[in-house]
């Protein structure tokens, strides 16, 4: 059983949406973790930066590239994962080349205060990502309740 | 008996990618019977550690003027070309 559902923070999910660029779907995410109190103010512009020097695009085999976005433990408050889907996917550099881009269609934003006590919510995200069946359905929901009966 | 060595493993936080493939990589040589000492960073602390492990797994790109051996650990998160990436870790244990 895959426990996605466990991990993600449920009000910051967004499906499909319209974002242009990786700068304002990462925007759209962070600042949806400051308001339900999973990171300080000052996560916003640390994932912004840590993008530039650090991407994370990575490209996948099968079912689309992701992202997985994060910053340093000191700006987060509690632990939690939010999750966008893009209508169009959005370019983000490779994590392995920043030089090169890759377009991304599922974003996973990263709140990580403690690696030992979230190593399973890490692997959990990195099973989803490797499932192509799984990241299908991923793109394809509209809402919590199509996830949940996916990955509940 | 060889010495027990230790790897660095690195990603751009210390802590969200470079987690991941350290426990991925702990499991699969724990698979392939063998052991090492595993250290965490971020990819700016590198020069300053490199001298203290025998080689380094990295999700990032990693300064040219460390001269330790790099694995890139990014098939650990996209499970393409894992194995390869297991057989370069396990040669580098029993070097």
């Amino acid at each position: 059983m895959n426990s996605l559902m466990a991990v993600l923070a449920p009000e910051a999910v967004v499906f499909q949406s319209a974002a242009k660029t990786s700068q304002e779907i990462v925007l759209i995410l962070a600042r949806k973790l400051e308001r339900l109190g999973y990171v300080r103010p000052s996560f916003v512009d640390a994932v912004a930066e840590r993008e530039r020097t650090f991407p994370t695009g990575l490209k996948m085999q099968g079912g689309g590239n992701v992202a997985l976005p994060h910053a340093d433990p000191c700006h987060v408050l509690k632990a939690g994962v939010a999750l966008a889907t893009l209508k169009e996917s959005v370019a983000f550099a490779n994590m392995e080349d920043p030089g090169e881009r890759v377009g991304v269609d599922v974003v996973f934003l990263l709140a990580i205060n403690d690696k030992d006590q979230q190593i399973e919510a890490l692997q959990t995200i990195i099973a989803t990502i490797q499932d192509a069946a799984a990241m299908r359905a991923l793109k394809c929901a509209r809402t919590l309740a199509e996830i949940k009966s996916v990955f509940g | 008996m060889t010495r027990i060595k230790t790897i660095l493993f690195v990603c751009g936080t210390g802590v969200a990618t470079s987690t991941a493939v350290n426990v991925a990589a702990t499991e699969a040589m724990k698979q392939r019977g063998l052991t090492f000492h595993a250290r965490q960073a971020k990819a700016t602390e590198v020069p300053s550690l490199a001298d203290d492990v025998d080689f380094i797994v990295a999700t990032t790109p990693i300064s040219g003027s460390v001269t330790k051996p790099v694995i890139k650990g990014l098939a650990f998160l996209t499970g393409i070309g894992k194995d390869k990436i297991l057989d370069e870790i396990e040669a580098e244990l029993r070097k």
